[in-house]
């Protein structure tokens, strides 16, 4: 079978400098996998290179069987990857629902022809009203919706996060990238977090690979995990085994 | 009264300049200073079009048509291949593109100016007061324009993209927006609003020559600057405070040798009291 993320010896170089190498990943569909590591160890980095944002310098990926080395990044997006980001990168002066309907715009659903809208035509007022409320069903699962006309600036700062999520969501991924999805939140909004994970994955068929530097989040969620240090692979495998191994306990915490 | 419908109607054409400007600098972060050089290719195609047909509607068609292609095909070729380049070198990009424009138009159509007769519309009397038709229609139109391009940007996918890519690029592009497509939309608008421009701007003097487009060019990036540019309820606001103050100074016979010199005086006080122009937004910086 294919796996949903495949990732061979995929590595990139900046100048001299091996950010990531040799990263070898097999994502099941469905699964939700979890991303750790020291800081610096390359998590970012590898996320830059799936979504298309660095092009790897070595190596390849590939989603559902299909190679995606190389692509821009809207490309990579319409063929089924989506992220979040670990500083916020929400629309700020757009309103809530607005962020979302960003994320709907490249959705074959929605397309519209622009003369159709220059023109205002009905087809149009269809269309828009079709995307806002499927960007409010989105918003309604993040408990967002009462504040879908307030700028996404003022939203709180989880409130932010679930945001990123929800945008995410709207281009409609087959794998869904969470960078820290829990920093910054106390542990009751991290529990709330992880049940959300775990519906959006059930509603939406959803892989989820997320990078986490809570510990209680990604023991009580993820199904497997692959440690990263100085760039390379240091551990693989079940979550309770990897974190067993000392090796990694060695990374995270010194000797 | 007919001294501020002169400058409503100036203003409007500022504004409709100042759009091109704003839009592309919110958008691709880039000051296009060959913005005003496409209006005197606009200006050029409908004396080239009058003097073929004598048809004005083919003429603003065949303008329109023109400008915004080449809007388009100067993104493409001159500034696409320096996106991630630093802004400097885009800049002087644009000013070469500029030049190049301009001694294109003085080859094929020579340094001297060229006269041009759209049609001419006359005067109306409103009781006492006696107003140029072609001022009001030129007022009508731009905020007629100017409607619709706000409805455009609020309403449509396109204008939510266009936004979007204006906050942040990247992310936009993450979510699947495909921002090159997005970049030529906004300069064949542009463009296509400066070819307006060339139509009103012609009505007013008549008569094209290669430097044409310098001068409203100049005063339109500062309307965009004074309302804060990037911001395109901004430049509608710079752009008619500057056609009005134009016409005012000129109506007043001890201002009127100033009038240029009032206005970039006014750029600069109000620089002095808001760095970000008008409706400007401040940009915080993230710690």
């Amino acid at each position: 079978m294919s796996y949903m993320l495949e990732t061979n010896n995929l590595g990139i170089s900046f100048g001299g400098l091996k950010a990531v190498q040799d990263v070898n990943l097999k994502i099941e569909k469905n699964c939700l996998y979890g991303l750790i590591g020291p800081n610096g160890a390359g998590k970012t980095t590898l996320f830059n290179m799936l979504t298309g944002v660095y092009k790897p310098t070595t190596g390849s990926f590939s989603l559902d069987g299909e190679n995606l080395t190389g692509l821009s990044q809207e490309t990579i997006n319409h063929k089924g990857i989506a992220r979040t980001f670990q500083n916020i990168r929400l629309f700020n002066n757009m309103s809530v629902i607005r962020n979302v309907l960003v994320g709907l715009h490249n959705q074959p659903d929605f397309k519209c022809n622009p003369f159709v809208s220059m023109i205002h035509a009905k087809r149009h007022y269809e269309n828009e009203s079709n995307m806002r409320n499927r960007a409010k069903e989105l918003l309604r699962i993040f408990d967002l919706e009462e504040e879908r006309n307030n700028l996404a600036c003022n939203l709180p700062y989880g409130k932010q996060r679930k945001l990123e999520i929800a945008r995410a969501l709207a281009t409609n991924p087959k794998l869904l990238l969470l960078d820290e999805p829990a920093a910054g939140m106390n542990p009751q909004e991290t529990a709330e977090l992880m049940d959300t994970i775990r519906f959006i994955r059930d509603e939406f068929d959803l892989t989820v690979l997320l990078i986490e530097h809570d510990m209680s989040l990604v023991s009580g969620i993820c199904d497997e995990i692959t440690v990263l240090n100085f760039g390379t692979v240091l551990d693989h495998g079940s979550t309770r085994s990897v974190l067993a191994n000392p090796e990694v306990i060695k990374a995270y915490l010194g000797d | 009264m007919s001294t501020i419908i002169d400058g409503l109607s100036l203003g409007s054409i500022y504004a409709l300049i100042a759009l091109g400007y704003t839009m592309v600098y919110g958008i691709a972060k880039m000051l296009n200073f060959a913005h005003g050089d496409i209006i005197m290719i606009g200006a050029y195609a409908l004396f080239t079009m009058m003097n073929l047909t004598g048809s004005p509607i083919v003429a603003i068609i065949t303008a329109i048509v023109v400008c915004t292609l080449l809007g388009i095909v100067i993104e493409k070729v001159a500034y696409k291949p320096l996106r991630g380049a630093s802004p400097l070198a885009v800049l002087i990009t644009a000013i070469g593109v500029s030049y190049l424009l301009q001694s294109v138009a003085q080859i094929i159509y020579g340094a001297k100016a060229r006269p041009v007769t759209l049609f001419s519309l006359g005067t109306v009397k409103f009781g006492e007061v006696t107003l140029s038709l072609s001022a009001l229609v030129t007022l009508i139109v731009c905020a007629v324009i100017m409607v619709g391009l706000t409805l455009f940007v609020k309403c449509t996918k396109i204008g939510r993209a266009m936004v979007a890519v204006s906050e942040d690029k990247a992310a936009a592009q993450l979510m699947g927006v495909n921002v090159n497509n997005i970049i030529s939309i906004t300069f064949a608008i542009g463009s296509c609003l400066a070819a307006f421009a060339a139509v009103f701007y012609l009505l007013q003097i008549s008569a094209t020559s290669p430097t044409l487009g310098s001068m409203p060019g100049i005063k339109a990036f500062t309307a965009a600057v004074i309302g804060g540019i990037g911001s395109i309820p901004g430049a509608m606001i710079g752009g008619i405070l500057l056609g009005l103050i134009e016409k005012l100074c000129q109506s007043v016979t001890a201002l009127s040798p100033y009038t240029t010199a009032i206005e970039f005086g006014i750029l600069i006080l109000i620089l002095l009291v808001k760095p970000t122009g008008l409706l400007g937004r401040k940009r915080r910086e993230k710690v």
